[in-house]
């Protein structure tokens, strides 16, 4: 962007992989931290010139997605020809996305400085509606620092800002200094991550709801998939120290006939109702149930995360910005978190660049209340939604099982319903409904 | 920040009603609204606005086009300039929106590239009644050599002091002081700017006259102001300063402010032809201001000097 070439970008950051020019090794299988990006995430990468430098590395577009639950009394298949796209999304593992954006701005010019540490305090200046007029009418001496904010890094390093962004994750330690408030609750469930391996190639996002959380299997290309598994935390520490080949059962038996039957292809009698050609029928609702493809290795080390919700009741405050975790930290169970992060920074920088435009101070509160009032309705809506389905999917309880099941029979058979579904999980689309 | 900007159709429609006002019967009766009076009799006009005695003189100053009770308005409430949650949150609110129709008129007019971030270089720029600074500032920001003059000192003061804090604005030449006097100390600018000013002075085309002697030929000057119309007094006055008090009551006088056209006639007296005019419009819902072809409430018009 012309409008904002001219600034002068710091960034703080004690990530090793930052200091180096990362060097991905092919034959290594993917490393389990990965990444759902959306297609509007796609596109706003190539918006900046980072896609090209993902394509030269590991990445798998996917262009179906499978959820189900336990209870086998339903399921739903979406199709990126639903929405006449060819993907849905794209995996792709967390260090390569670092290394392409590192490349990305390496190659563009604008003055940029890495500072490899941490930061351990910052001072903001004092509001100016606190101006003494207790001056004569002679210039107070010029103090060109007093209207910045200031930070002391862990390297002894002190650098003068008129913005902070804290792009710090979900304990954001410029949050912390900035004294943020926050609301938020622990869900009582840990995620396991790791990258397991298939005789065949996956093509497909699968994901389904068991009692004590959803297990997902997310196709990463050359046979490998990536799994997020969410349960309580007692199953979590016995299952990352149980040994490979247990786990590798419980995995495919969570996938398949663990827990529950499978879907009949229809609840409601086979699809007589929907098997006449109409226009407008999504592709994907004459899919059959599908079992996903059986694992057949453990490829990498098991992790497990604590999972959150968190959210920052205020994005900015004068001279300070929050965005991505550090503004709001959600359940993984639908790959939208990273996604929500990316879109905040976009819509920071475009804010950024309007308040350049018409001489504005980057730091004055009126210019970022921009970038709030645009992201923050949509990512409390995001939130809400995928609390919502968290708490949805944790009660076993009869009549709510077949309630969530007539809801996914609903989003698989309602096309009009089940295109707004997957724009809005693309990014695409702004509201889930109502458009 | 697209700036829908009136097209030239609009102007010759307004020019077309100027001329059946010119040749209205009516023009020449003194029961008339004052103001047609006030505007277009050029005989003593000058001396109808206050004169203050000058103590450094001995005599009586070139009467200043500002009304006293204006000035003490603003005197009071000088300290509150730069909070922008206080008295003058609306005009914070529109600054923007005023920037954006200033940037793309001037680019246009003197060919500067709007994807700079700097696109005014090397252009002088008078902000008449800058008060502190909440448009200097921007415009120095965009590149631009500012002059602010304001008559209410501690407005200057104010403004010195929130300049002062970048060096950026640190450079804006800040003088407690009027049109009037710029025009006798013989400054001249590329671009005259003077919002939201011209609704609280005693003699609008008088006060037109100084701002075009401070334009170079061919230089351009910005006015913005209040229209006079039946929705502007449901607006401006009652709900903004009586229902939504966003604006001290008695900030603005509904019989100060000039219609589109006696604005353009005033300017067009005064060698200026106005050649862009656009609106702005408050957005209830969103709490935004944006730029628009409905000029029945505040609008704001650009012109350019007449090259003799």
């Amino acid at each position: 962007m012309p409008l904002t070439k001219h600034l002068n970008v710091a960034i703080i950051d004690s990530n090793p992989a930052l200091g180096s020019r990362p060097y991905f090794n092919k034959e290594d299988p993917p490393d389990p931290r990965v990444s759902t990006v959306t297609p509007a995430t796609i596109s706003f990468f190539k918006d900046v010139g980072a896609w090209q430098y993902i394509e030269q590395h590991r990445h798998a577009y996917f262009d179906k997605m499978q959820v189900w639950d336990y209870t086998g009394l339903g399921y739903t298949r979406y199709n990126a020809q639903d929405i006449n796209k060819e993907v849905l999304g794209c995996v792709v593992e967390n260090k390569v996305l670092h290394g392409s954006l590192l490349s990305c701005i390496e190659n563009t010019d604008f003055q940029k400085t890495i500072y490899p540490s941490k930061l351990s305090s910052m001072t903001l200046p004092p509001s100016p509606s606190s101006l003494g007029m207790d001056s004569t009418s002679s210039r107070p001496p010029l103090s060109s620092q007093r209207h910045l904010a200031k930070l002391e890094l862990s390297d002894g390093n002190s650098l003068y800002t008129k913005l902070v962004v804290g792009a710090d994750g979900g304990k954001s330690r410029v949050r912390e200094l900035a004294g943020f408030k926050t609301t938020g609750w622990n869900y009582s469930q840990n995620a396991i991550i790791c990258t397991v391996e298939h005789t065949v190639e996956n093509g497909c996002a699968w994901q389904r709801f068991l009692p004590a959380g959803p297990i997902a299997l997310l196709p990463m290309g050359d046979n490998f998939s990536n799994i997020v598994w969410t349960m309580n935390p007692k199953e979590s520490t016995n299952r990352k120290l149980m040994n490979e080949d247990e786990f590798v059962k419980d995995v495919n038996n969570a996938l398949d006939y663990g827990y529950g039957p499978h879907p009949t292809s229809s609840l409601f009698g086979s699809g007589e109702m929907f098997s006449w050609p109409r226009a407008g029928v999504t592709l994907s609702a004459n899919d059959c149930f599908e079992v996903p493809p059986k694992v057949v290795k453990l490829a990498s080390e098991r992790m497990v995360f604590p999972l959150s919700l968190r959210h920052a009741s205020d994005y900015v405050s004068k001279h300070v910005v929050l965005i991505g975790d550090a503004a709001h930290t959600v359940h993984p169970l639908a790959g939208q978190g990273v996604n929500m992060g990316f879109g905040d920074a976009f819509a920071l920088s475009r804010v950024i660049a309007e308040g350049i435009a018409v001489g504005s101070d980057i730091g004055e509160v009126t210019v970022l209340k921009k970038y709030e009032a645009e992201r923050k309705p949509a990512n409390i809506m995001m939130m809400g939604i995928l609390d919502g389905f968290q708490k949805a999917y944790s009660v076993d309880f009869g009549p709510l099982n077949i309630l969530r099941a007539a809801a996914l029979h609903g989003a698989h058979f309602i096309s009009p319903l089940k295109r707004s579904i997957i724009s809005y999980a693309s990014g695409e689309q702004k509201l889930p409904l109502f458009t | 920040m697209a700036s829908k900007l009136v097209r030239h159709s609009h102007l010759r429609a307004l020019s077309f009603s100027i001329n059946n006002y010119i040749r209205s019967p009516h023009f020449s009766t003194p029961n008339r609204a004052p103001l047609s009076y006030r505007l277009f009799s050029n005989a003593s006009s000058s001396s109808s606005s206050s004169a203050r005695p000058d103590k450094s003189t001995g005599g009586f100053q070139r009467a200043s086009s500002l009304k006293d009770l204006e000035l003490t308005k603003f005197a009071s409430i000088a300290e509150t300039w730069w909070d922008s949650e206080g008295p003058f949150k609306p005009l914070h609110v529109m600054n923007p929106t005023r920037l954006a129709f200033i940037r793309s008129t001037l680019c246009q007019h003197f060919s500067k590239d709007p994807n700079s971030a700097r696109p005014f270089e090397g252009l002088k720029i008078v902000d008449v009644g800058c008060g502190g600074g909440i448009l200097s500032e921007p415009l120095a920001r965009m590149g631009a050599t500012v002059t602010g003059v304001d008559a209410v000192e501690k407005n200057i003061k104010i403004a010195h002091i929130h300049a002062d804090l970048d060096p950026v604005t640190s450079t804006i030449e800040y003088c407690c002081t009027t049109a009037e006097k710029l025009v006798e100390e013989d400054r001249k600018f590329d671009v005259v700017i003077a919002l939201e000013v011209i609704e609280h002075v005693a003699n609008p085309a008088e006060f037109c006259k100084s701002l075009a002697a401070l334009t170079v030929p061919d230089g351009a000057t910005i006015i913005s102001t209040i229209n006079r119309s039946m929705r502007s007094y449901a607006t401006a006055i009652v709900a903004a300063e009586y229902l939504l008090h966003w604006l001290p009551k008695g900030t603005h006088e509904w019989s100060s402010f000039l219609t589109p056209e006696e604005l353009v006639l005033i300017l067009q007296r005064a060698n200026i032809t106005v050649r862009e005019m656009a609106g702005f419009v408050y957005n209830p819902l969103t709490g935004r201001w944006s730029l628009s072809d409905d000029i029945s409430v505040n609008f704001i018009a650009f012109g350019t000097k007449n090259c003799q």
